[in-house]
């Protein structure tokens, strides 16, 4: 909403508040004010002229040369470019020395060899958008009236002396939504009095119900609709100061009786519209929902197609206007109108919103109708524009007003005591300041002991109940007034889940293991959505996606941390690591809400140590990423519970390869992108893991329990055996400790070799292992006794022998 | 025979003298006093001397292998010394070459925010609480009195997947839950952290996904005044003791009353710079006390009890504690971006 600070004036008298000033009063009570325009701001030297006489310029086809009266001195020659320069018109003329918005500055010149003294302007050269230009001087200079008086300040004439306050509303606040709203609420920041605005009509005796039948079928979408007539209207421009407050409003003028429709609009916050009565085709209207493929043309000219969600004016048979919306080009009133039905109704939001949103027409009227006007005005918005239609468009009105009525208007009543208010805000505030608070915002209030009983006006239809009231109070006490205090009462414990404290753990290790935390898009595209998922179930998509890319929720994180890896790459950073944590959504029916489960996911590439001048490089392989892994489920207590066992997932390397398991249950994955991908999308090797974080974040860990250091020293022995290629080192492994138990501890591998050195079809593995007793020092006869065992036991179940 | 020794003893120290290294010296050692040495020589001819000569003359020969030997354990120390002062100077670094890097990451700037705040509030005494990205219109709508048609849903245009299933556009549901939880009994203090969606085009300063957190206190005799005490603690913990905060009327169909909180400007001091859009002030957050209905809804005896509630945009927080231009940076993960908040303020 923009707001004049002049016009403003006509209903508060703001003395000695600058327009600055309001502005920050209205900001610190409750509505924010977005930005305060300066209308004249770097403008001066802008007079009224009159253009004595206008000829041919010589020397150009499209130029004009114009003596015109500047009121000071001689008559100065001017030469003008605008099409529509006339002799005997009153004009804006920028005289020498003048300064115009954008840093011009007018100067004596010489064009095509003929003096000019000055520039005859435009509404634009004056710093207003060309749509808020009435139409005929959109394209041209503007003509003032004709009793302009010559020499005076043509920017006080036109109202551009002013400066425009830009109010940010809430939805709540739809009493501002006009001139009359704000000047409530000015009013009660100021502690001033509201004047209202004129409407002293004197009708005359032809009655308006001879001239029309008003029934309405649609009772609930609008349970109020008024019509006045008025007759022998002459169309024409409104006056200047009318046409000027629209335009610094931002509403472009059309003629006196639009013009008077679209003042109330801002003046009443009410919508009206103006019919022409002999347009109509008929003595009747009609108020009931269209039909379903009703067609009708509004008159921005443009044919809908309607349905029963919306609701129509019509004639009787045809809509004559989309109700609320805008009027049909059927019914417009044109240059040769001359009766005019005015409608001023009260339609129901969320009807209009619903046609408005369908058509994708969203007006001035419109918007005002949805968040709820004042019942209360409705009657009054029509007399004040039937008055201004007789004042300023020559008008007769006709007695009475035609309307069906089946609004019910019951203000607000509420009651609230003081116990309450200072308990809630914790004030201390004594019931005479309530009081006044409310006498400024002008709601009737009476005060019993320690309760006081507010009637809201019907303006402020936000009103409703005792925590409404102590808003009203709270922002006009002023929130910089209320103390600062903390909560008492029982304490809380402040602290993280064990969930919550484990998925720290896990960031922070995994970024002490280098790898820096990514955060991406849950929406996805069709094609991405399901490629590394865990569990594919069918897709979940967006009603209306703003696009493919993002039409869909992801069921894993790995193609995204891939374009992570691909983005950075391609920005000579092909040395990376990095790892997301974020939620997964699994379909569950179209009813009931999504599996959202939480997923972990990382992905290296590139170097893994580059100490160039060392000479080491080495980079990224299965095994560092594996090594990261492992020290995480260390970290979470997990090791004894977690498997890596080969497997095969789509899109990645089928030799390299693992499926993760917690416990025997597959939980994600680890391997290397497979080089068709890699080369699809300008990767390096690339290796990737991803887990359910879920399901190794409820997995309940033993607690810590401290176990005895060892007392005597364990005795090591390395075996190198010769195995079969395809036996694998945890089978191996899982022989030893079994032979071995329970005197053998650890046994790891630390060398492999697959050369050419060994037989074909074998390769050659070194375990070191570990034999100790807790309570007393082994002999070295008892450890070769098992020793042999275990060497037993690898040739036996698994034909490894150890190398001569 | 005295001369003799009193010869070798002078050769041997001067041969002692000129040793160049460990094992010369021990070859000195072992030609002069080993067995076969010219000293063990010259004392073998003392048979042939009288009684009273040969205690003298073993005398002698003792002082000549104490002073060759003293002479060559000095040498030895000597040659050793130097050994090692070689091996040292042979060993010497560059100490300012670079040393191994140890790969490190850190969190992503969001989280480093988030995980500040949740730790301010916890010290306060709130928990953590997590709820569903996609919800139920009920949720994320209804329950925060904001019933269908209601004109305050268009602020903020949401993903809907069903007629009853969006995308959270807000972290309100969470608080509209754990309500729920607790069953109409008090108190809670809750933050609630997490990713939402709203239907915004990408660009400098909107994104389709963003974070929000959230906090929620509800109790008996929970004031405005706590929540304006709240805030400040909350204001100079995380943006400095310096920093002024204001309370500006405001609306969310959640709260009533509600209110905007803005943080004096830092870079100018409240004087008005770009950074505030000559204000003074920039706005960090929305609050209130939650709403009556909000209350009811989700089975409270709001005559009884009381809360407030306040929200806030992580991003808008590190990009102003930061100085980031771009909310598009957050989802991009630029390395160069992401390394950047390595660093432990």
């Amino acid at each position: 909403m923009l707001v004049s600070y002049k016009w403003l004036q006509d209903y508060v008298d703001l003395t000695g508040v600058s327009a600055g000033e309001l502005a920050e009063r209205i900001t610190k009570s409750g509505i924010e004010v977005e930005g305060v325009e300066v209308l004249n701001e770097k403008i001066k030297g802008v007079v009224v002229g009159h253009v004595l006489e206008r000829e041919q310029h010589p020397n150009a086809d499209k130029l004009n040369k114009c003596l015109v009266d500047i009121g000071a001195g001689d008559p100065v020659q001017i030469i003008c470019g605008a099409p529509n320069v006339d002799k005997g018109q009153k004009v804006v003329v920028a005289t020498v020395g003048a300064r115009l918005p954008g840093g011009v500055k007018i100067k004596r010149a010489k064009l095509r060899g003929e003096e000019s003294n000055g520039m005859i302007c435009s509404l634009q050269e004056l710093g207003m958008e060309g749509k808020i230009v009435p139409k005929e001087f959109e394209k041209g200079i503007y003509v003032l009236p004709e009793d302009a008086e010559v020499g005076s300040d043509a920017i006080a004439l036109l109202n551009r002396d002013d400066q425009v306050l830009e109010l940010g509303l809430t939805p709540n606040r739809a009493d501002c939504l006009s001139m009359l709203g704000v000047a409530y609420e000015t009013a009660a920041i100021l502690g001033r009095d509201v004047e209202l605005p004129e409407t002293n009509l004197e009708p005359v005796s032809e009655k308006a119900s001879d001239y029309v039948k008003i029934v309405v079928e649609a009772k609930e979408d609008n349970p109020l609709y008024s019509a006045k007539i008025i007759k022998n209207v002459k169309i024409g421009p409104s006056p200047l100061w009318m046409q000027t407050r629209l335009m610094n409003s931002g509403i472009r003028p059309h003629n006196n009786v639009v013009d008077i429709t679209n003042y109330i609009l801002l003046e009443y916050g009410q919508p009206l519209h103006a019919f022409d009565y002999d347009r109509l085709g008929s003595k009747e209207i009609l108020v009931r929902r269209a039909n379903d493929g009703e067609k009708f043309t509004t008159l921005d000219d443009v044919e809908r197609t309607l349905t029963s969600d919306h609701l129509v004016i019509t004639n009787g048979k045809e809509p004559v206007a989309l109700a609320g919306v805008m009027g049909g080009a059927n019914s417009e009133v044109t240059s040769d109108t001359t009766t005019v039905l005015l409608e001023s109704a009260y339609f129901n939001g969320l009807t209009i919103r619903k046609a408005s949103k369908d058509h994708g027409l969203r007006s001035e009227a419109s918007s005002r109708y949805e968040k709820g006007v004042d019942p209360n005005r409705v009657r009054p918005a029509g007399e004040r524009a039937a008055y201004l239609m007789a004042k300023y468009a020559g008008g007769e009105v006709l007695d009475g007003t035609v309307e069906v009525d089946t609004l019910t208007v019951e203000p607000a009543v509420v009651s609230i005591t003081l116990e309450k208010i200072n308990r809630v805000l914790g004030t201390n505030l004594e019931m005479n300041q309530v009081k006044e608070i409310f006498d400024r915002l002008q709601f009737e209030s009476s005060v019993d002991g320690d309760t006081i009983t507010v009637t809201a006006p019907t303006r402020r239809g936000d009103i409703k109940i005792e925590e409404d009231l102590i808003e009203e109070v709270a922002r006009l006490y002023g929130y910089d007034n209320i103390p600062k205090t903390l909560p008492i009462g029982s304490a809380t414990p402040g602290k993280l889940t064990a969930y919550q404290q484990k998925r720290r753990v896990v960031r922070q290790y995994l970024e002490g293991a280098g790898l820096y935390q990514a955060v991406t898009y849950s929406l996805t595209s069709e094609e991405k959505a399901a490629q590394y998922a865990l569990e594919n179930r069918h897709t979940i998509r967006l009603a209306m996606p703003m696009s493919e890319d993002r039409s869909i929720l992801r069921l894993s994180l790995t193609p995204h941390l891939l374009e992570v890896v691909k983005y950075n790459s391609a920005r000579q950073n092909d040395s990376l690591a990095v790892y997301e944590t974020g939620n997964v959504f699994l379909a569950n029916g179209t009813e009931a809400l999504p599996e959202e489960r939480e997923h972990l996911a990382g992905a290296i590439t590139g170097l893994w140590t580059n100490h160039s001048w060392q000479g080491e490089k080495k980079p990224v392989d299965f095994f560092v990423l594996k090594g990261i892994l492992e020290g995480l489920f260390a970290k979470l207590g997990l090791t004894d519970r977690v498997d890596y066992v080969k497997a095969q997932v789509e899109g990645l390397h089928p030799g390299r390869t693992a499926e993760i398991q917690l416990n025997g249950t597959a939980i994600g994955f680890i391997g290397q992108v497979h080089p068709s991908v890699q080369k699809e999308m300008d990767l390096k090797d690339t290796y990737v893991f991803e887990l359910l974080l879920k399901a190794v974040l409820e997995e309940d860990t033993d607690d810590l329990q401290y176990a005895a250091i060892p007392r005597f020293p364990s005795i090591s022995r390395d075996i190198a055996l010769a195995a079969n290629k395809e036996t694998i080192s945890s089978t191996l492994k899982d022989i030893i400790l079994e032979a071995g138990a329970p005197l053998l501890k650890e046994a790891y591998v630390f060398d492999l070799y697959e050369g050419e050195k060994m037989e074909e079809g074998k390769k050659s593995i070194a375990f070191s292992l570990k034999y100790a007793d807790p309570e007393r020092t082994l002999t070295d006869e008892e450890v070769t006794k098992v020793h042999e065992k275990v060497l037993e036991a690898l040739k036996e179940k698994a034909g490894a022998v150890l190398r001569g | 025979m005295q001369e003799r020794l009193k010869e070798l003893q002078a050769e041997a120290i001067q041969k002692v003298e000129q040793s160049a290294n460990l094992k010369e010296l021990n070859d000195i050692r072992v030609s002069y006093l080993g067995k076969k040495g010219p000293i063990t020589e010259v004392l073998r001819g003392m048979g042939k001397l009288s009684a009273e000569e040969r205690p003298l003359m073993g005398a002698l020969a003792n002082e000549v292998r104490a002073a060759i030997t003293a002479k060559i354990e000095e040498k030895q120390a000597e040659l050793e010394e130097a050994a090692v002062q070689a091996k040292l100077a042979s060993e010497s670094i560059d100490v300012t070459l670079p040393g191994r890097p140890v790969k490190v990451g850190n969190h992503h700037p969001l989280t480093k925010i988030i995980e500040e705040i949740e730790d301010l509030f916890i010290g306060m005494g709130y928990e953590i609480a997590e709820g569903p990205e996609v919800e139920q219109d009920y949720y994320n709508f209804e329950a925060l009195n904001l019933p269908k048609g209601h004109p305050a849903r268009d602020m903020q245009d949401s993903f809907y997947i069903t007629d009853e299933i969006l995308l959270r556009t807000h972290t309100s549901p969470v608080q509209a839950r754990t309500m729920e939880k607790h069953q109409g009994k008090g108190p809670i203090k809750i933050i609630c952290p997490g990713k939402v969606y709203r239907r915004d085009n990408d660009d400098a300063t909107h994104s389709h996904q963003f974070m929000q957190i959230e906090g929620l206190v509800v109790g008996e005799n929970i004031r405005m005044s706590d929540l304006k005490g709240t805030l400040e603690v909350f204001a100079k913990k995380l943006f400095g003791e310096d920093r002024e905060i204001r309370l500006r009327p405001s609306f969310f169909p959640f709260t009533e009353p509600s209110v905007e909180m803005d943080i004096s400007c830092k870079m100018c001091g409240g004087h008005g710079c770009n950074v505030c859009k000559h204000t003074g002030w920039i706005e960090i957050l929305g609050a209130g006390m939650v709403h009556p209905n909000v209350l009811e809804m989700a089975g409270y005896d709001s005559k009884k009890y009381s809360g407030f509630a306040f929200g806030m945009g992580p991003e808008r927080i590190a990009m102003l504690k930061y100085g980031i231009d771009d909310i598009r940076h957050f989802y991009t993960n630029d390395v160069r971006f992401l390394k950047q908040f390595a660093i432990e303020e």
